[in-house]
């Protein structure tokens, strides 16, 4: 199965924070609530949904998921 | 609040007969139900113009209104009321009225104070503010869920973060309807109402210039501004116009219309009473569905937005709420889905004005809902009462008459 990664693209990005509430683990937020990916983005095993998730709902279409 | 005629006072607007060349968002027929109003707006063109309030465009597509939230070269947000007026910008309210690039450094300033880990802090304040507004009508087995209980939600939160007494919450609610609502019509009720609000938050300025804490006014006077200079009172002051002047009435609006959907939908309240959990992806379509907040604009270039001309000098209304019912973007859209996995809703705006209050909103709503669901998982709408909803900018139920408990 292939490995999903994500990225969050900081010009894109406005803070509305569905992310990091849908998916705690993939994303982290910066002191003005903007939020990052952690790590290098590679999303663990298990957590894929929850990747899609996230991408599927940020209002900014600020999230990339790819698969590798 | 004065009943006397002034002045001031413009004339009414006369009703509505052919909406879409002449749309008037604070018709009574739009105040009652917007919906079909929208959905024939739409069909007719992304954008359709009025003459009303000088001369005001409507974006009515997902589309078209992301197009114009992006697009802050042509639209400028210093006016973001849609009025019979559009008379010198005297008191600004920083960031929201702001454009780049005076915008962003103004954001900033406000953003880490409204962080989610900021309101995980004040999370348990507002779980008790709820429960005390609770204790206070819970044996009466009916009451105004909007005049007793979502009203004072936010209002509370908010003092409670500036370190304000709550009890002056009721000054707050005062000020608003003369700002949000009288003042569309009436450019007296809305030049009293911001003053007097100045006048409070200078005093509470002055105080906490003396006696600093950890409130946020004192937070923002000790801010720095692009520069590295402290902010000036008239920013700070502006900066607490636009906490109260967004943060009240629209989270009020969020929590009243989640209630209202509850009231008048047993299989959603049994279900969330039963599943919490789905508490918060419900709010979510709560406020897809019933969107408080219709933002403005205003075109300072003539250009083309979903190939439709607008041309400068004229307003625009842009309506979050009519984006967020465009079956285009979301599959049902006329539909409540209280599980609905794919959400891009726009009630926070989209681009660069995103709301700074949103992660306050969710918390207080989903606070509401679960402290509320908890204590009454079962109440209806009182057949004997009627729901009235706000005219204008933020919609919501402004009286809530429900039924609960013995008389459920």
């Amino acid at each position: 199965m292939s490995k999903l990664k994500i990225r969050v693209d900081q010009d894109k990005c406005q803070g509305h924070a569905r992310c990091k509430s849908l998916a705690p683990e993939l994303f982290e937020l910066d002191e003005y609530g903007n939020a990052h990916e952690v790590g290098d983005g590679t999303v663990p095993a298990g957590l894929e949904d929850k990747a899609w998730l996230a991408q599927t709902n940020c209002p900014e279409i600020a999230i990339e998921v790819t698969e590798e | 609040m004065s009943d006397s005629p002034s002045a001031s006072y413009l004339p009414e607007h006369p009703p509505v007969t052919d909406w879409v060349h002449d749309f008037d968002h604070t018709d009574p027929v739009w105040t009652d139900d917007p919906f079909p109003i929208w959905e024939t707006l739409r069909a007719a063109s992304p954008v359709v113009h009025t003459e009303r309030f000088l001369g005001c465009y409507m974006p009515t597509t997902y589309q078209a209104v992301k197009e114009i939230a992006y697009d802050t070269e042509h639209f400028s947000s210093r006016r973001v009321i849609v009025r019979d007026v559009r008379p010198e910008i005297s008191a600004r309210a920083p960031p929201i009225t702001s454009d780049p690039p005076e915008h962003k450094p103004a954001k900033q300033v406000l953003l880490p104070p409204f962080t989610p880990d900021a309101m995980k802090r004040l999370e348990p304040r507002v779980r008790a503010i709820c429960n005390e507004l609770i204790d206070e009508f819970i044996a009466d087995g009916h009451c105004d869920a909007a005049a007793r209980y979502t009203k004072h939600i936010p209002v509370r939160a908010i003092a409670h973060m500036l370190g304000i007494p709550e009890k002056d919450g009721d000054l707050f609610i005062k000020w608003i309807h003369q700002i949000l609502e009288l003042g569309i019509k009436n450019e007296e009720e809305l030049m009293n109402g911001v003053r007097e609000m100045t006048g409070y938050f200078m005093a509470h300025l002055e105080q906490r210039k003396l006696e600093p804490g950890d409130d946020l006014i004192s937070q923002l006077l000790r801010a720095k501004g692009p520069g590295g200079q402290p902010l000036t009172d008239e920013h700070v002051l502006g900066s607490l116009r636009l906490l109260l002047i967004a943060g009240i009435d629209t989270t009020w609006s969020a929590i009243g219309s989640s209630l209202w959907h509850l009231a008048r939908t047993p299989a959603d309240r049994e279900r969330l009473t039963a599943e919490p959990a789905l508490i918060p992806t419900a709010i979510e379509e709560f406020l897809r569905a019933y969107s408080p907040v219709t933002m403005a604009r205003e075109v300072m270039k003539e250009t083309t937005i979903s190939g439709c001309p607008v041309k400068a000098g004229n307003m625009v209304l842009l309506s979050f709420p009519a984006a967020n019912r465009d079956p285009a973007m979301f599959p049902d859209a006329d539909k409540v889905v209280i599980d609905r996995k794919e959400n891009r809703h726009a009630a926070f705006g989209l681009g660069i004005h995103r709301c700074v209050g949103s992660n306050l909103a969710r918390m207080e709503m989903q606070v509401a809902i679960e402290e509320w669901l908890k204590r009454i998982p079962d109440f209806r709408l009182d057949p004997a009462g009627k729901v009235t909803w706000s005219e204008g900018t933020v919609r919501g139920p402004r009286q809530l008459p429900v039924l609960f408990g013995k008389n459920a």
